[in-house]
């Protein structure tokens, strides 16, 4: 269990440096209003500002009261009002409500709005709009990347996904660029980059330029991180799409793990109270099991819950010397792992219990036939069935877009009929679901015939980086199609296995889905770190109708030492699973590499239907 | 050998002077300096000569020469001064030459006598006219102060950025102060002033009597008054001949002197030679020179930096003397060399003579790739002389799509720019083009514009979506785009609209989008919509409770629960529920209500499309084992041995799946032999694996 790195891996770079940068710079911009002052806080900036710093630093700092940005106004009697949000146009809104609120009431106070990471033109323009531009000062609090663990750091946007890939927006790609110019301010630059995707070519792009600006300063610099790998997520929609079964993720497809930390309920606590949990590495026995196929770990915890047991039983033959020695310096740490397995174990029973009630063995059977491209009529029905069912709109939704993007596409005849059945069972304003699945190429319609595929093909060379912005939404659409089995094959994502995949000893990426599937992103990424290049792969960029980038300074890699070149940074642009982290920390482990994972934020199945489901107003 | 100290002359006792030319002037004056208007400027720089003042005795019809000189006289400049009488002149930090009109105009002139730009000081300077004007400098920038005829001081400590600050009134002054000067402490601009006896210091909110500590008694009045450059030292010369020197903020005294001379002198000014610490004062009269001097001073300043230096050689066009020095001190190429050759690159896009491509591609060779360069600047300048073409060729060279944007949106090009920020990768630079775009062009221009670049218009649309709904709707219209126009629709049909004509009048128009659109699937699914709502309506008006907006599954279900069995098959039929979904439907909703007897009923209604399985299922859910029984006979081959393993039977689904000779199946129920009692069963499925190896 819990494979031990190999001697010679790398070690980790300390990216709590991250947490003290964003930790003194909002100080700093709290000191610029001095005296008391109460705090808005926007709901989602809640949990990372929660990270960073405590309502204690804050009160030390002259924040008198935390108030929650919501839809309802807050009373504050405060003579400072001070608002922590990200840049978005209804918080602009809610601000200018508070302040006119005031001015009728001839009442004047101090008002500060601290944009995080950054701020937008637009909300300045609304602030403006709205007659308060005056009265507010701006400030910006550059927090964009937040360590959630040793090797994972994310940028908490889950807005990301849908404002690029749906609506076509970029703004927050010169908030990605600015993240990687601070990591390479702190930990020297990158010798090696490669990226797929259009995404992952701006931010590289505008990254560059950011370097470029700045010359001179990490160019001396030794690399502390040899590769940078940049993706693009609707490239792989499939591997996001999948149910986890890796203990990491399905205690996020099952509990939602939040910023890091999930909220266990009566159900796993056995007791009464709900309990806040933090999931890293610092978790001893979460770090072990992380990781693993969930079908080992019910097991492994019961052993360990043995040994514990042994440990404990030990005190019976001691003497009061011993015993002395036992309860100051063993029981503590006992109690605490006897804490840990509890909860755990609490989590494992809770799991099994949902997933026996939704008969996730036929899910999984029918998710594994939609992979490999077979009995697609039966899985078909299967979904139906689910529909028909009302068993849950995410769920059926995410199966839907499964078949999809297996199938390059559904049928006409299915596209419609599961269209209708879907808004049916769950209400007709998801017709502007299928809308947005449609533009973001999750939920298509196979197009008849394959003359169509040859003008495509065409079409997709022509696509060169600035003439891909100028072809229409109908046109891009088309570009869209995934040929997931062609790509399937070509990169050999499902294993040919004789007889029972061994889950205990992985042999491959695969195990994170059962044996049945490698993951298309960890694939493509292992193959580009072998082969430092993208050469040989060219059949399955075209086929992914993406562009691929790669670069290298030599004289930076020439100052590398061999430690940091097994040392690589991900990039996922619109977010990353934790199968996808599972996977590539299984890689790292077998080929002496250690990967460290940037994301725009931790995804799952359900949060990507999620940003696509129109929700009634 | 020469004897050094030849020409050095004892002064008093024990300091010694000498006297000689450092160099001589090159200039070759027509009239004596005494009836011009003379202002040299700091650190050696030039100096402007205004002959020909306007003196009574001239015929007015002379137009005076205003003339332009280097420190050793070369002539730089001549021009006739066309415009109104001049009272002072002097040079601001930038070595621009300011004039002071009498009617508080100040005209501003280069160094090369090329005119700039003017400025007033205001109404009431305008009215009352000039009396006195001195130009000064601060550390940030140089000002000009007036003396009016009313005996009010205006100032501006800036000229750069001109802000007017009149001063407060000084009570009881009826003719011009005997002598004043501007002072600055505190980075702000102060005027200090001698009337009779008494001293006042002006700022910006008040006029306060001052007095230099330690001064000789008996004076009447102050004669001269010098400030040291650094405005950190005051000389006062009195009309008993003697002189006060101290600090500016008049809390000290350094040291006094009695020159026993009560004419009042014509000139004093503070001295020193540089890094020396000692100041000193030199006052003139017409055929005396005086030095006092004492004060020690700690504190050394280097004004002239190697950068002003540079600067100055740039004024004077001396473009490679620059280079050579910045090349020389290895100055970092930014700092050095790529500046001067920004400069001379600005002064060449001024060469009117030249065509464009000449000019442009002349500074592209000098100057290439050179860090540190900005060719936005440059054809700002080029720009700035009205060179339109020449500043677009040259901003082409510019790498920064990002910097181009400003200058092109100033001159007007507002559609490279949108392209130029659309390069540049910065959003809210986009947004900013996008606003000029607005208000430039027509709608429907601007529209075109957008429709043209899909990455500026998907950031608009965002916006729009937020604040601008209307110009949204108007957007996909301009583009005929019906399948967004019915997107539109459809969210306006739940966002804005509370009754339900208003929202069934918003799908009909969202339903008619779609057809244009060829999208039969979404308007059929809105028309659909449509009938539900109304139908939905006539449910509550009729039956209570509440149906709006639930799915037709949902309002379906609701009916059955209500017990309105006809209602739901009446609304199954017009809105063509599948018989499958129906079965579900049905069975769920019947066992919820625990209608057994309804349940079984339907069951034999005909043959069910879904199988008994989900009977069985749905049974045990509600954990009715005794109902659940009822339908395992009837379920299909295929799914029987899960129906019994549901319902607890293992036994018999044992025998079943022996029966079926299916592997997988054996396996499934030997999973479920958990129980005390299934060790037989167990035992029964490991012989019949047995026997089917055997065969």
């Amino acid at each position: 269990m819990a494979f031990p790195h190999r001697p010679d891996a790398p070690e980790l770079p300390d990216f709590s440096m991250l947490k003290r940068l964003a930790r003194d710079q909002l100080i700093y911009l709290l000191e610029q209003l001095p005296g008391k002052k109460d705090l808005f806080i926007e709901a989602d900036l809640m949990s990372p500002l929660d990270r960073i710093a405590n309502v204690s630093i804050l009160k030390q700092h002259e924040v008198d009261k935390l108030y929650k940005v919501e839809s309802k106004p807050a009373v504050s009697s405060s003579e400072q009002l001070c608002f922590l949000v990200r840049p978005r146009i209804k918080n602009m809104r809610y601000i200018a409500n508070l302040v006119n609120a005031d001015k009728l009431a001839g009442r004047t106070r101090k008002y500060k709005v601290i944009f995080s990471p950054q701020k937008f033109y637009a909300c300045e323009m609304v602030l403006e709009e709205e007659g308060i531009y005056g009265d507010v000062s701006c400030d910006e609090w550059a927090f964009s990347l937040l360590p959630l663990d040793v090797d994972l750091l994310s940028m908490e946007l889950p807005e990301f996904f849908r404002d690029y890939f749906l609506e076509g927006d970029q703004r927050w790609i010169n908030t990605v660029a600015q993240a990687l110019h601070l990591l390479s301010t702190l930990y020297g630059p990158f010798p090696n980059c490669y990226g797929i995707g259009r995404c992952a070519k701006m931010s590289y792009e505008l990254w560059r330029k950011l370097e470029d600006e700045e010359d001179g300063e990490t160019k001396g610099r030794r690399p502390e991180i040899g590769h940078i790998f940049l993706l693009d997520r609707d490239m792989d929609f499939v591997t996001a799409l999948c149910s986890q079964v890796v203990y990491e993720g399905l205690v996020d497809d099952t509990f939602r793990i939040k910023c890091g930390s999930v909220d266990f309920g009566p159900e796993v606590t056995s007791s009464d109270k709900s309990l806040k949990v933090l999931l890293n590495a610092e978790d001893k026995v979460f770090n072990e099991i992380r990781n693993e196929h969930f079908s080992n770990v019910f097991g492994f915890l019961s052993q360990k819950a043995r040994n514990l047991q042994a440990q404990y039983d030990r005190r019976r033959g001691m003497d009061i010397k011993q015993m002395k020695n036992f309860v100051s310096q063993e029981l503590k740490g006992l109690k605490q792992e006897h804490r840990l397995l509890s909860l755990h174990i609490g989590a494992c029973e809770s799991i099994m219990k949902k997933k026996t009630k939704q008969d996730f063995q036929e899910l999984i059977k029918t998710e594994h036939a939609l992979l490999e491209g077979f009995n697609i009529r039966e899985s078909t029905s299967y979904i139906e069935e689910h529909i028909d069912r009302q068993v849950s709109p995410i769920e059926s939704l995410r199966l839907m877009c499964l078949l999809s993007i297996t199938e390059n596409g559904l049928i006409p005849k299915d596209y419609r009929s599961l269209k209708t059945q879907y808004l049916q069972s769950y209400g007709p304003e998801h017709l502007l679901t299928f809308s947005n699945l449609r533009r973001a190429g999750l939920l298509t319609e196979q197009a008849p015939g394959d003359t169509l595929t040859a003008v495509e093909s065409k079409v997709s060379k022509l696509v060169t980086d600035k003439a891909a912005g100028k072809i229409t939404d109908a046109f891009s659409s088309l570009a869209k199609r995934s040929n997931f089995r062609a790509i399937s094959k070509k990169l050999n994502l499902i294993p040919r296995v004789d007889g029972e995949y061994d889950l205990k000893v992985p042999r491959d990426m695969a195990y994170v889905f059962s044996g049945a599937y490698v993951p298309l992103s960890c694939r493509i990424i292992e193959q580009v770190l072998e082969r430092r290049s993208w050469q040989g792969l060219d059949e399955v960029v075209r086929l992914l109708n993406c562009s691929e980038l790669a670069f290298t300074d030599m004289t930076r890699e020439d100052k590398a030492s061999s430690e940091s070149l097994r040392l690589i940074l991900v990039v996922f642009l619109g977010g990353c699973t934790f199968s996808e982290i599972s996977a590539l920390r299984f890689l790292g482990r077998e080929k002496g590499y250690r990967f460290i994972f940037l994301t725009t934020a931790v995804t799952n199945s359900a949060r990507l239907m999620e940003a696509m489901s129109e929700v009634k107003a | 050998m020469d004897c050094y100290t030849a020409n050095w002359n004892p002064l008093g006792d024990s300091a010694f002077y000498r006297k000689y030319e450092l160099y001589s002037m090159d200039w070759d004056l027509k009239e004596e300096l005494r009836d011009c208007l003379v202002a040299a400027a700091p650190y050696g720089g030039p100096i402007a000569l205004l002959r020909n003042p306007w003196r009574k005795e001239k015929a007015a019809s002379v137009r005076p020469v205003l003339e332009i000189y280097s420190a050793s006289g070369m002539p730089l400049a001549s021009l006739l001064w066309k415009s109104g009488p001049v009272v002072s002149l002097g040079w601001s930090a930038e070595e621009e030459l300011l004039c002071v009109q009498e009617d508080g105009v100040v005209l501003v002139y280069g160094l090369h006598g090329d005119f700039r730009r003017h400025f007033s000081m205001g109404n009431e300077v305008l009215q009352n006219r000039v009396l006195d004007a001195r130009i000064f400098h601060t550390e940030f920038g140089s000002g000009v102060a007036i003396l009016t005829g009313a005996h009010r001081f205006t100032l501006s400590a800036n000229v750069g950025d001109l802000k007017l600050r009149r001063m407060p009134e000084v009570p009881g002054l009826q003719s011009a102060p005997s002598c004043w000067t501007t002072l600055c402490q505190d980075r702000v601009a102060h005027i200090l002033l001698a009337v009779g006896p008494d001293l006042y210091l002006l700022d910006h909110a008040a006029c306060s009597s001052v007095t230099p500590p330690g001064l000789a008694p008996g004076v009447s009045s102050f004669l001269q008054m010098a400030v040291s450059f650094t405005y950190r030292h005051l000389a006062l010369f009195t009309d008993t001949g003697y002189i006060w020197m101290g600090t500016t903020s008049l809390k000290e005294k350094l040291c006094e002197f009695n020159c026993n001379i009560r004419a009042p002198p014509k000139q004093m000014v503070w001295c020193s030679r540089p890094r020396s610490k000692e100041r000193a004062v030199v006052v003139a009269w017409e055929r005396r020179l005086m030095v006092v001097g004492d004060a020690p001073e700690s504190i050394q300043y280097k004004q002239l930096t190697i950068q002003v230096l540079l600067d100055r050689l740039v004024l004077r066009r001396l473009y490679p003397l620059a280079i050579q020095i910045c090349e020389y001190l290895r100055l970092p190429e930014v700092q050095g060399v790529s500046r001067i050759l920004a400069h001379w690159a600005c002064y060449k896009v001024q060469q009117k003579d030249v065509s464009d491509e000449d000019v442009a591609r002349a500074i592209n060779q000098k100057l290439g790739d050179t860090p540190g360069v900005s060719y936005s600047d440059i054809a700002a300048r080029a720009y700035g002389c009205g060179r339109t073409e020449l500043a677009i060729k040259l901003l082409e060279y510019e790498p920064r799509s990002g910097e181009q944007v400003p200058l092109l949106l100033k001159m007007k090009r507002s559609k490279l720019a949108l392209s130029k920020a659309i390069e540049s990768g910065d959003t809210d630079l986009v947004f900013t083009v996008l606003l000029h775009l607005k208000n430039e062009l027509n709608r429907g221009d601007f529209f075109m514009t957008l429709r043209n670049q899909p990455m500026a218009l998907s950031l608009y649309r965002q916006f729009c979506k937020y604040q601008e709904l209307e110009t949204l709707k108007d957007l996909y219209n301009q583009d005929d785009n019906h399948q967004e126009l019915g997107s539109f629709h459809i969210r306006a049909s739940y966002a804005a609209e509370e009754r339900i004509e208003g929202r069934v009048a918003a799908l009909q128009t969202a339903a008619d989008a779609f057809y244009k659109a060829k999208n039969e699937f979404a308007a059929k699914a809105t028309e659909d919509q449509m009938r539900l709502l109304r139908l939905q309506r006539r449910l509550e008006d009729e039956l209570g409770g509440r149906f709006l907006d639930l799915s037709l599954h949902d309002t379906v279900t609701t009916l059955i629960l209500g017990g309105h069995n006809k209602r739901a098959e009446q609304l199954a039929r017009d809105f063509r529920i599948p018989d499958k979904r129906l079965w579900w439907l049905k069975l769920t909703a019947l066992a919820d209500l625990e209608d057994w007897e309804e349940l079984e009923k339907f069951s034999k209604s005909k043959k069910s499309p879904i199988g008994y399985l989900p009977f069985v299922e749905i049974c045990m859910k509600q954990h009715n084992k005794y109902e659940a029984k009822k339908y395992t006979s009837r379920v299909g081959p295929e799914q029987k041995v899960k129906a019994l393993l549901l319902v607890g039977d293992v036994a018999q689904a044992a025998d079943v799946a022996i029966e079926h000779r299916n592997e997988a199946e054996l396996s499934l129920v030997l999973s479920h032999c958990t129980g005390a009692t299934d060790g037989a069963t167990a035992d029964k499925i490991q012989r019949a694996r047995a026997q089917a190896q055997k065969k």
